[in-house]
């Protein structure tokens, strides 16, 4: 796989031209923060940037999508019958994605796409995404994805990997995907020894400078009920508000809700992100609900990540230590913390 | 207000220890800068852990709904308000409470704060009296808290807790001549499309999370309308109709009892000015009935009682 | 792409009152499309969402027997939003299916053995299911001794009344029904909860296996008579219920630990469940 090099210049004229085969998506500055958004005529992509508030995970699991749609007429001859909503499924490049959030990407496919059943539009979108990363050269405080088995520099979940390098990116094709993006970028040359020394020492140096770790090894030797059953749930949930600021800002949270909308005839089949902090989420239509207090929702949300998903798919847990609930949680509840209280129950 | 920490200690661990309260609910000092965690405490060792400084701008009175316990809780001004609100409300009673008083000198902007460092990260904060020092990888700044405070602080007009029964500290000066509505009258003055747009506009960025909801003490209601079913009012898409809507009806909902204590706005995680909401009503409330929510504890919000000389112009 | 949450279109070809308080209701449908019936083929104890497009979904046992050919039928408990509006519904209209859904009870395990069915209300969809695919002739002689204790609160909240009465003609199965109470005269059967006529009627778990299905109370109850009787946990059977809606294990929303009701059971076997977090 060919390693290449763009001034930064190149490297933005180049993925305007990609539009005309993509759809690109690139961070922007709006407002206090950053996000993803559709390339366009007059979008301003930044680079320079810790990371985006919301993961890219909408860029294949939008917030809302509709599934269906269906006609309430009695009169029209399909009434009642649902039909998949057309969409485009075209190609798309994720372009300056954090590792983490690529690294999300693989472990929330573990729940898309399995042997038994793949989520069509989830599927279907990931698919059709290059994921293009850009290594961090400053991570947060908050990061800690090389607790989680990645790092600032990851490659696992991306096509092509950008190593900044001051006044050049260094582009690293790490798939056919990504050799095929590169390919049809212009300019860029062969990468030089000395460039990728350089790169080297980018990725060693990022990597020393993450100073947030936990260990997340021991958890899956722990036996599921006393970690259940642990004294110190109630405690931590006192504090949690039951929003859906951290799963919804997480990269890896990927429960969903489905409803139905009707607008006179005209009915959508909806699914929008849902939160298990939410009693709504698991109340019965008895109205028993197996997690009505709060402390179930907060410790179901832990367990998942950090116990159910490990035990389930035996491939680490269900976190890319984004930190980006650490840094949003209103009431500053960090999961950090919660991972030593496993650890240490 | 550092120096309120070893009274807050103090006074936690006395009550605790006397038994006049079995639980005492203040904050930690948070995991990350300028955030701090609400935390109950039952035992006078755990004293300790109790913290206090200018980012402590969450609602503690969110924490008292339905609760059982004789309760210790620090109360600053609006916290305070929103206590008076809740007994009122019948959702906590006087009895139950021992109201550990906060002068409140406002609380810090944190969105502000990090734009004054170009929105780089902080990786440390340390304050004094009157100003923050903010620190990271490659910058150190001081600034002058009070041009950094929440805005709702900066045109707050009930520092000091109006229900107590003790105080960590002497009471603050009240501050005079605040215009608390200045925006709101800037969106009244708006044809309706420009108004159009302002709403869509602030709630461009809204994912329906419900920290703002949750966050709000007045929020209370064991099924929220967003969340009803039969029949179900709100869509719970991200149309914008329906995210206007849930904004619209909440701020609607919190009528006459809103404190304007900036927890809904301080906890949003995309930044949504959604007082901009609820201060118009508390600016309809205090204009047509002269009313302030939770001042008093022998009164009741305008939209709770009838009065024959209650504002009626709008009935043609 | 095949796509899992695309129910198959059907029609309402009849439905029936069951209980006298008409909350709950048998559908049987046919499938517009042939093609469709064939696809939707299904092991007793398994469930499928019910689509009221406009309304939603709700995931309902299957009470029909992949023995009776020709439709599929559902009986509804008229508790929600859906299932409110499902029962205002008109033979004749058409709706979704999707499924069939879940694991099913375990039949090979179940073959050379006395089998034990414990039912409680309206929880007897999916052991109905069973009842008629063990009576089915090709079935018949798989199963030694079949035994139903099946009770609920008053003869007229009883399902299947005219199967049940049937049932108790024939000798290659023992009937034992029950009610919580009654001032009918003329009641020939039990009156007693569930867990008492269990004590009262079944006398061994010698070679047997016990599927249990029913309100939670019931469950928690009829329990110990059963490990009092010699059942292991391995031969106690139970499907549990829980809110869903993809019903496919993604949604997130119905795990018992990390085990999705809606994938990984409907069906469990108490000593998986007493594994598992007491979180249902």
């Amino acid at each position: 796989m060919e390693n290449k090099v763009f001034s930064k210049d190149e490297w933005l004229e180049g993925i305007k031209a990609l539009q005309s085969e993509y759809k690109v998506f690139v961070p922007v500055k709006a407002g206090d923060f950053h996000k993803f958004v559709r390339l366009e005529e007059q979008t301003i992509p930044d680079l320079d940037y810790q990371n985006t508030r919301l993961s890219p995970k909408s860029l294949v699991y939008p917030e809302s999508e509709r599934m269906f749609e269906f006609s309430t007429d009695e009169n029209d001859p399909d009434y009642n019958i649902l039909k998949e909503a057309q969409k485009d499924f075209g190609p798309q490049a994720i372009i300056g994605l954090r590792p983490c959030d690529a690294h999300g990407f693989l472990i929330v496919k573990r729940n898309f796409d399995n042997p038994e059943y793949k989520d069509p539009w989830w599927v279907r979108r990931y698919e059709a995404s290059t994921l293009v990363g850009l290594g961090c050269n400053e991570p947060c405080g908050t990061c800690f994805c090389s607790s989680v088995g990645g790092g600032p520099f990851d490659e696992e979940g991306l096509d092509v990997l950008l190593f900044d390098l001051e006044d050049q990116y260094l582009a690293k094709a790490l798939t056919e995907k990504g050799s095929t993006l590169l390919a049809k970028l212009d300019g860029g040359s062969e990468a030089s020894d000395k460039e990728l020394s350089k790169a080297e020492e980018v990725k060693k140096a990022a990597q020393e400078k993450i100073s947030s770790k936990v260990d997340t090894s021991k958890l899956a030797d722990k036996d599921v009920l006393e970690l259940f059953n642990a004294p110190f749930w109630e405690d931590l949930a006192f504090a949690c508000i039951n929003c859906g600021t951290c799963t919804f800002l997480c990269p890896t949270c990927w429960c969903f809700d489905i409803q139905d909308e009707v607008y006179q005839k005209i009915g959508d089949r909806i699914r929008n992100w849902d939160a298990c902090m939410f009693p709504l989420f698991t109340l019965h239509g008895s109205g028993h609900n197996p997690r009505s207090e709060k402390f179930q929702r907060v410790r179901q949300r832990f367990m998942h990540k950090l116990k159910y998903y490990v035990d389930k798919y035996g491939n680490g847990v269900q976190c890319s230590g984004c930190g980006r609930c650490v840094q949003f949680c209103p009431v500053n509840i960090d999961i950090r913390h919660v991972i030593e209280l496993m650890n240490s129950h | 207000m550092l120096e309120y920490v070893d009274k807050i200690r103090e006074t936690a661990r006395k009550l605790l220890d006397s038994g006049t309260v079995e639980v005492f609910i203040g904050y930690k000092k948070g995991s990350v800068p300028m955030m701090n965690e609400p935390v109950l405490i039952k035992d006078p060792d755990q004293a300790d852990i109790l913290w206090w400084d200018s980012n402590c701008a969450l609602n503690l009175c969110n924490y008292l709904t339905k609760r059982k316990e004789k309760i210790g809780i620090l109360a600053t001004g609006c916290n305070s308000r929103n206590i008076v609100t809740h007994i009122i409300e019948n959702q906590i009673s006087r009895e139950q409470l021992y109201i550990v008083g906060v002068p409140c000198k406002g609380m810090l902007d944190h969105r502000a704060i990090k734009r004054a460092v170009d929105n780089k990260e902080i990786l440390e904060v340390s304050e004094d009296a009157d100003t923050i020092t903010v620190k990271g990888r490659d910058f150190e700044k001081t600034l002058e808290k009070k041009e950094f405070l929440q805005s709702n602080c900066a045109v707050c007009r009930h520092r000091n807790p109006v229900l107590y029964d003790e105080l960590v500290a002497d009471l603050v000066e009240e501050q005079e001549g605040v215009d608390p509505y200045k925006d709101v009258r800037a969106v009244e003055s708006m044809d309706p499309d420009k108004k159009w747009a302002f709403f869509t506009r602030t709630i461009a960025n809204c994912i329906r999370c419900y920290a703002c909801r949750n966050a709000c003490p007045l929020c209370y209601c064991p099924t929220c309308f967003v969340d009803e079913s039969r029949p179900q009012w709100v869509g719970k898409s991200i149309d914008p109709t329906d995210t206007m809507t849930f904004h619209f009806l909440r701020a609607y909902h919190c009528a006459g009892r809103c404190t304007d204590c900036g927890a809904c706005e301080r906890v949003c995680p995309v930044g949504i000015p959604m007082r901009q909401f609820t201060k118009k009503l508390n600016k309809d409330a205090e204009e047509l009935f002269s009313w302030e929510a939770g001042l008093a504890l022998d009164q009741r919000p305008p939209l709770d009682v009838y009065r024959p000389d209650d504002y009626n112009d709008f009935i043609l | 792409m095949d796509n899992p949450y695309l129910p198959y279109p059907v029609r309402i070809e009849e439905i029936i009152t069951e209980t006298e308080d008409k909350n709950l209701k048998t559908f049987k449908f046919v499938f517009l499309n042939p093609e469709d019936e064939e696809k939707f083929s299904y092991i007793p104890g398994q469930f499928a969402e019910l689509s009221v497009p406009g309304k939603g979904e709700i995931p309902i046992g299957i009470a029909s027997s992949p023995t009776e050919k020709g439709f599929v039928s559902f009986t509804v408990n008229k508790v929600g939003l859906v299932t409110t509006h499902l029962h205002n519904m008109k033979v004749g209209e058409i709706m979704g299916i999707r499924g069939p859904l879940g694991n099913w009870y375990p039949w090979e395990e179940m073959e050379g053995k006395n089998v034990v069915i414990i039912g409680g209300g309206f929880a007897f969809t999916t052991l109905r299911s069973s009842i008629v695919y063990m009576l089915h002739p090709d079935n018949r002689p798989k199963f030694e001794d079949i035994i139903v204790v099946y009770g609920a609160r008053s003869p007229g909240m009883l399902l299947y009344k005219d199967e049940l009465a049937a049932w108790e003609q024939r000798d290659d199965i023992q009937m034992h029904i029950t009610v919580d109470a009654t001032d009918d005269p003329d009641w020939k059967y039990n009156v007693g909860f569930v867990p008492t006529i269990t004590e009262q009627k079944i006398t061994s778990s010698e070679n047997a296996i016990a599927i249990v299905c029913g309100p939670p109370i019931m469950i928690k109850f009829t329990q110990p008579v059963l490990e009092k009787l010699g059942f292991p946990p391995e031969r106690i059977i139970l499907s549990l219920e829980m809110r869903m809606k993809c019903g496919i294990g993604m949604c997130g929303r119905c795990n018992i630990g990390d085990q999705y009701v809606c994938k990984d059971g409907p069906v469990f076997s108490l000593a998986q469940l007493k594994k598992m977090p007491p979180e249902y």
